[in-house]
């Protein structure tokens, strides 16, 4: 028995079966509820955590349909079209969903109807608890309910009720043109959507993907070897149908519904489209580990929500450059790699048109086609680039010359040749400047006793600076 | 005679290589287009084969995988290039490896390099994966070669000095060491780049020492002429020994 506020007065909000037998219905006041029956076990209500189960719920139902939607506070609705047949049928995937229902402690009334408003209506008023209506027969099951049946606005099923007219059956004989005049366009409309001749539009819980593969299993399943077996066969399906449409896929998600009701899922981003089955497969077999199988999966999904158009091409042409999308060996590596270290770490470096040697390089998707830029033929740049240059004490010879020691990673250097100096003026119309870049810097390329070569530069123009600052910013081979 | 003629044969065709910069040398293995170095390896390097750097200093160690990996990879190889951080480009062409063919890797965790090269080397897809490899186990280093071997890859790992030492199942390992530029007269510059290379182990050679000169203008390496080809000797070897110590020490 669960009791809100309402009207004033702590009022019935649901109750369970006995009490229902017993004459107890949402709506009644509490006092009144104990005053038949004292020892009534009552808990406050919490829609917010209802609502949040019942979305729960939806998502769960997806392993019947990838179209599943809540529907109002109390209910959800599955369009099963195409997908029965996976159960061995409706009969079968009824009694399938009552069992795990049953076996979570959820008491529920399920219909199986040609129309979600018959659907609806048969659910929650049939005698039995369990319906299916035989295709084209959605009207005739609802004829002996009662217009609560056709989920009619507030008051109405009262307002029908007053002129005698108690059954869908009566209200369905009526002239239709009558009754949109005598009791608007909702009630017309309620009856169109339940007998089929108007389609619902519903929202799902999540957007259903195009393209979506699916395996029921009679027996759970929860070894690596079946599940990875299970992958290569969802993916072969998926590639099907991404082929007849013409697209590859660049996010995978590959789902198992498991049998304790929860669902664990693995995404996985590809970084070309492809409709590759034994690439998609992969993606999938590696990861299988991270997978929460519990006590193992009876259904699992493979779907791509996000895919791109891919025409069929040779597979067989260079890569890089526009190719690059048709290497699937190099496509697959990059996104093993990318799908482990992130994209950021997996790239190819393009040059990029600025003086300064830090911003010479920018990182593209490693598939991506190269840079129209080439790469400028300068003066020698160090095989290493330290990620920020390091400062060093320096002592040169003459004030704007090249320093003849250098104190620095706790050793000294002593410079034996030394080239430069090559002046790197600041990008003075770059917004974003650190302190750094902000001033010219004299590169020199020096080398010390034992051949060892390092990249260092003046920071400012001397004699600006009273104080002439050195950096070390680079290795030469 | 025979056996002369072949030698001269296998003479005109690495200078055919050279001149073409193209990799191959004879099936399964890649010339350094370096004579006495390709001779003394027994026809270049083996391409399905883990190879280790050692280098002495920062930098060299880069600039020589760089140029190895160039050989091997040729015009139309990939190389995957697996480092604490990204590499730069600029300089790495210096030693032949064209930026476009790089798909470079970024993996902070040594983990993260040493699984990305074992994936690299097994996809079979690029022509060399270089990974700097800090530490590397003998049984790490047996899968990588396996994984080389299964995949047709070279893997190139570059190791810190100080693991110029340990047992590793690699077909070769250089120890790399900077040499100072070649004197010359009125000249205070930078001259060309020069290293002190120790081929310390070598599956099916013996260990060998040269010293080799970068030349920019053909993108290939001499043999600097006082010590070319030259066995290593031990007297040779102890000052070597002590100044990759030392460097060792401060790296």
């Amino acid at each position: 028995m669960l009791v809100a506020p309402e009207a004033g007065a702590l009022r019935l909000t649901a109750v369970n079966e006995a009490a229902g037998l017993i004459g107890l219905a949402p709506g009644r006041s509490l006092a009144d509820a104990r005053a038949i029956v004292p020892a009534l076990t009552v808990r406050d209500a919490a829609p917010a955590a209802d609502a949040k189960a019942l979305v729960a719920l939806a998502d769960w139902a997806t392993r019947y349909s990838p179209w599943a939607a809540v529907d109002g506070d109390d209910g959800l609705v599955v369009d099963l079209t195409g997908c029965a047949h996976l159960f061995g049928g409706e009969a079968k995937l009824l009694a399938d969903l009552a069992r795990r229902l049953g076996e979570a402690g959820i008491a529920a009334r399920l219909a199986i109807a040609g129309s979600a408003a018959a659907a609806w209506g048969i659910a929650r008023f049939a005698h039995l608890s369990r319906t299916i209506v035989p295709p084209g027969e959605d009207l005739v099951a609802l004829a002996p309910l009662p217009v609560a049946a056709l989920r009619l606005p507030a008051g109405q099923a009262d307002e029908l009720g007053r002129l005698g007219l108690h059954t869908v059956a009566q209200v369905a004989s009526l002239p239709r043109a009558a009754l949109a005049q005598r009791f608007g366009p909702a009630l017309a409309s309620r009856l169109d959507l339940a007998a089929g001749r108007q389609n619902e539009s519903l929202t799902p819980r999540q957007p259903a993907p195009a393209f979506l593969a699916r395996m029921v299993f009679p027996e759970p399943i929860g070894h690596l070897d079946d599940l990875a077996a299970a992958a290569e066969r969802l993916s072969a399906t998926l590639c099907r149908s991404l082929r007849q449409a013409g697209r590859g896929a660049r996010r995978l998600v590959f789902r198992a519904y498991r049998s304790d009701g929860e669902v664990s899922e693995l995404v996985a981003g590809l970084t070309r489209p492809s409709r590759t089955p034994a690439h998609l497969a992969r993606l999938v077999r590696e990861r299988l580990e991270d997978l929460d199988l519990g006590l193992g999966a009876d259904v699992l999904t493979l779907a791509a929500p996000r895919t791109e158009a891919l025409a069929d091409r040779q597979v067989n042409l260079p890569s890089f450059g526009p190719e690059a999308a048709h290497d699937p060996a190099l496509a697959l590596l990059v996104d093993r790699l990318t799908n482990r270290l992130g994209p950021r770490a997996v790239v190819r470096l393009d040059p990029h048109e600025s003086h300064l040697p830090e911003r010479a390089v920018i990182a593209a998707p490693a598939l991506a086609p190269p840079a129209k830029v080439s790469w400028a033929e300068t003066v020698p740049r160090p095989v290493e680039l330290l990620h920020r240059p390091e400062p060093v004490d320096a002592v040169a010879e003459v004030p704007d010359g090249p320093p003849v020691l250098l104190r620095w990673r706790g050793r000294s250097w002593r410079i034996r040749r030394a080239d430069g100096p090559e002046r790197i003026a600041p990008e003075w119309w770059r917004q974003d400047e650190t302190e750094l870049a902000t001033t010219t810097r004299d590169y020199y390329r020096l080398e010390d006793g034992e051949g060892q070569r390092l990249w260092v530069y003046r920071d400012g123009l001397y004699p600006a600076a009273a104080e002439p600052r050195w950096y070390v910013h680079g290795f030469f081979a | 005679m025979a056996g002369a003629r072949r030698g001269v044969v296998a003479r005109l065709q690495r200078q055919v290589a050279r001149l073409e910069r193209a990799a191959p040398a004879r099936a399964g293995r890649f010339c350094l287009a370096v004579d006495a170095v390709d001779e003394a390896l027994g026809d270049g390097l083996a391409s399905a084969a883990l190879h280790e750097v050692v280098g002495a200093s920062d930098g060299v160690g880069t600039g020589f995988a760089a140029w190895l990996a160039a050989r091997r990879a040729g015009a139309d190889g990939i190389v995957l290039w697996c480092g604490a951080w990204l590499p730069y480009p600029p300089g790495l062409r210096a030693f032949g490896l064209d930026p476009v063919r790089l798909v470079c890797v970024a993996g902070r965790r040594p983990e993260d390099r040493l699984w990305a090269m074992e994936e690299g080397l097994k996809s079979g897809r690029p022509a060399v994966v270089v990974a700097r490899l800090d530490r590397l186990d003998l049984t790490a280093s047996r899968r990588l070669q396996l994984a080389a071997e299964a995949g047709g890859v070279t893997a190139i790992a570059l190791r810190p000095p100080q693991s110029r030492l340990a047992p590793t199942a690699a077909a070769t390992r250089w120890l790399v060491a900077p040499a100072p530029s070649r004197p010359t007269e009125g000249y205070a510059g930078v001259g060309a780049t020069r290293w002190r290379v120790d081929l310390q182990r070598c599956r099916g050679g013996r260990p060998r020492h040269w010293l080799m000169e970068w030349d920019d203008a053909s993108s290939t390496v001499h043999l600097a002429a006082e010590v070319a080809d030259r066995p290593l000797e031990p007297g040779l070897a102890a000052p070597e020994e002590r100044a990759t110590g030392k460097r060792a020490a401060i790296a």
